[in-house]
């Protein structure tokens, strides 16, 4: 096996030499699980806001599910989904499978709960602290939901990469529904597994330490932002 | 408020973008002993060249492959467990099975050899040893066609290993590569496919402890998914690669195919 | 519903007609009674200020007349209108603590104006001018000093156009400089014809302020009466003690 040093040297060689094909593969990575975060956000932070604002029978146990679903196994995900999208499933007239739009309807399903869960907490507090200046004000209850997203957004962004986080990182769901097809559906982790199952440990490594750095700078890109936002108590 | 209108049509310019370019195209659905070997990337090149048909590969253990052939997610399956191949053609779920080329089983194992295999050509007696002296051995156990020629063996034996499975029989229940790199960590025999251990990067100091043995051969396989039952199937251009590669052309590409110097694969389409 | 409400003589209005009618109002909240059964009419032409003790039901009082809470039993009119949504789009409220949004000064009232549909520059920068932030407009409104923060909350409040304005002792933690711009704002409003409902601890303000007081005590409304004679002639008890209690304080 190859020395952490090596993984290393040859994850920077990887990078610096913008292997076309490593490239397409990040490239993938970054378009279904930016894809997956964006329709997640679509249908986790109206749920989320709805359950933070709404106060209806059964709300808690809306709330366990949407806890529990955030913990949803990857491969689970992409069972359901591969049994949805097959050809003899009952959405396999879509042709859909072994496609990139399948991995990211995997991960969407996948972190919609974790949007849609954390979005709850984030909206629900501002919400407490806006609740009677709102009433006062007979704000309508759209335009509420809209000024708690739009005054809560940096935080939300944060809970925007959780979920990307989580889908950029799986791979269960997206090796089953993708079917880790070269120049199709490879992305970064179904990369990973596949070198590591050929024994290539080195190279899975290295992979393994650019997809860290892709994570890591997305996630300094919002750290800046944040504080930028602190700064103007806009957070 | 997001900016809405924003948001969805970058999310529809995610969604949208490139592969969906109408191109000719199979999806063949395979064994992670073909691919992780590199054959395909190898040979489908040529067929690519030839025919502008593009092949996608989904590399998943034989019997999921024929599981999702029978799902018809995949235009031609090409895998090694002929009996589970003459199943799936019979219950009319391919068209037919046509042998495209071979390799063989090894038994792999350390050096030390613990159950005192060592150049022998008999794997009955060599698993049999394994057994006796509770050696440790790593099974696929996700009824792949190496374990399926695996516990074909072990039947030969007499030996139900899976009573003692958990202690030195140990089903990784993953694929050819997880399990070699399981069996190298500890140091367990394990059968493989010869191709995908010429390819293997993670050795260690393991060795071939068995080989030659004319019950490791292994069979590979094509058939057509039958587009009577799934109408989905792009027949012409799945038979249009099964022509090519039981042709001169496609035998010749897999016996051309060699890494360190080594033939992986034997074609013998008729 | 109430055993024995006791009797009690609401203040007479013969000259002008009612701002506002209470009756019977009945609010409870864990089990206990807080606002006991109180009847309140509140003359067109008077700024009314709510004294009492800590716990009399103030605040509780004003949220109740506001909407912001449902009474357990009573009545609210306004202008002979009873409370609903649409009364209440024209009244609005400054709370002890400005609650702004987490934008700009002008945002904050951009988004106020939108509410009634009309969110011009120039009526930013006509209340702008009125609160004296005309020079913070760009800044993040939570970044403001105390002082700024409540104008702005007033300000905002304003840009409703309401026809009442409720105060929720909009004063207390600001310094005296602070407190007395404030209650030059909220002067100019009154006398706009902006009706004022004010609730305070302040001794000083309420003698600047008060037309009228309301004294409360445990849920009830002792006396009501011209600001004047309630500070010279207290007649119940509680509201002595009351103004000795803030004497000595302050």
């Amino acid at each position: 096996m190859q020395d952490f040093g090596g993984a290393f040297s040859l994850a920077f060689s990887l990078v610096l030499s913008a292997d076309p094909s490593l490239l397409e593969i990040i490239l993938l990575s970054l378009r279904v699980s930016l894809s997956a975060v964006l329709l997640a956000c679509m249908i986790g932070l109206p749920l989320g806001t709805l359950i933070a604002m709404a106060r209806f029978r059964g709300r808690s146990v809306a709330l366990v599910v949407l806890n529990s679903l955030m913990g949803l196994p990857p491969v689970v995900v992409g069972l359901l989904i591969y049994l949805l999208l097959s050809n003899a499933g009952p959405l396999g007239w879509l042709q859909l499978l072994y496609t990139p739009a399948a991995m990211i309807v995997a991960q969407t399903v996948l972190i919609f709960p974790i949007i849609a869960a954390l979005s709850r907490e984030v909206v629900e507090q501002l919400h407490t602290e806006y609740a009677e200046q709102f009433r006062s004000l007979s704000v309508p209850t759209r335009q509420a939901a809209a000024a708690l997203l739009w005054d809560a957004r940096y935080s939300l962004l944060t809970v925007a990469l959780a979920g990307f986080g989580r889908a950029v990182a799986e791979v269960g769901a997206v090796i089953i529904v993708g079917g880790n097809i070269d120049h199709l559906t490879r992305v970064m982790t179904t990369a990973i597994a596949l070198e590591t199952s050929k024994g290539d440990l080195g190279l899975a490594l290295a992979l393994g330490i650019v997809l860290l750095s892709i994570s890591l700078s997305v996630n300094a890109a919002v750290m800046a932002l944040r504080l930028t936002s602190a700064r103007f108590a806009y957070a | 408020m997001f900016p809405r209108n924003l948001l969805c049509l970058l999310s529809i310019a995610l969604l949208v973008s490139p592969v969906t370019a109408a191109e000719r195209s199979i999806l063949l659905q395979s064994t992670t002993s073909t691919a992780n070997s590199g054959l395909y990337n190898a040979i489908l090149p040529q067929f690519e060249k030839e025919t502008g048909i593009k092949v996608h590969v989904v590399a998943v253990g034989t019997g999921q492959a024929i599981k999702n052939a029978m799902n018809g997610d995949g235009d031609v399956l090409l895998v090694h467990a002929k009996p589970a191949e003459e199943k799936f053609v019979a219950e009319g779920y391919g068209v037919e099975r046509f042998d495209v080329m071979y390799n063989d089983f090894i038994i792999v194992g350390p050096p030390t050899d613990p159950a005192d295999t060592d150049g022998s050509r008999d794997a009955e007696a060599a698993l049999r040893k394994i057994a006796e002296t509770r050696s440790l051995f790593a099974s696929r156990g996700d009824n792949s066609g190496t374990h399926k020629k695996e516990q074909a063996l072990w039947k030969d034996t007499g030996i139900d290993p899976t009573a003692d499975s958990g202690t030195w029989y140990r089903e990784t229940g993953s694929g050819m590569g997880a399990t070699l790199n399981a069996a190298v960590g500890m140091g367990a025999y394990t059968l493989t496919d010869r191709g995908t251990w010429i390819s293997f990067r993670n050795k260690g100091d393991f060795q071939i402890v068995v080989e030659g043995d004319s019950r490791l051969f292994n069979q590979y396989g094509v058939i057509l998914v039958n587009p009577a039952r799934h109408p989905n199937v792009r027949k012409e251009d799945g038979q249009a690669f099964i022509d090519w590669i039981r042709g001169n052309k496609g035998q010749q590409a897999i016996a051309d195919y060699k890494l360190d110097g080594q033939q992986l694969f034997f074609p013998n389409a008729k | 519903m109430p055993e024995a409400v006791p009797i009690r003589r609401p203040r007479q209005v013969t000259q002008s007609a009612l701002l506002g009618e209470v009756k019977g109002l009945v609010y409870e909240a864990g089990g206990k009674r807080l606002i006991d059964a109180v009847d309140l009419n509140i003359p067109d032409d008077s700024r009314t200020i709510v004294m009492g003790p800590n716990g009399a039901g103030k605040s509780l009082l004003l949220r109740l007349m506001h909407g912001l809470l449902k009474p357990r039993a009573g009545r609210i009119v306004w202008n002979g209108r009873e409370l609903d949504s649409r009364v209440r789009l024209e009244q609005a409220m400054v709370f002890q603590r400005p609650v702004l949004l987490r934008r700009s000064v002008a945002a904050n009232l951009r988004f106020a104006l939108k509410l009634r549909g009309r969110p011009a520059d120039d009526e930013i920068d006509r209340l702008l001018e009125e609160v004296d932030l005309t020079a913070q407009a760009n800044q993040p409104a939570r970044l403001l000093s105390g002082g700024e923060q409540q104008r702005l909350a007033l300000a905002r409040a304003l840009a409703t156009r309401p026809r009442v304005l409720f105060l929720d002792e909009p004063t207390a933690s600001l310094d005296p400089n602070a407190t007395a711009a404030i209650e030059t704002i909220v002067q100019r409003a009154h006398e706009r014809g902006t009706k004022i409902l004010f609730v305070t601890h302040n001794l000083g303000q309420a003698r600047r302020l008060a037309d009228d007081v309301v004294f409360m005590n445990q849920g009830r409304i002792e006396e009501h009466t011209p600001a004047d004679e309630f500070f010279d002639q207290p007649k119940s008890q509680a509201a002595i003690d009351f103004l000795d209690d803030c004497l000595v304080s302050h």
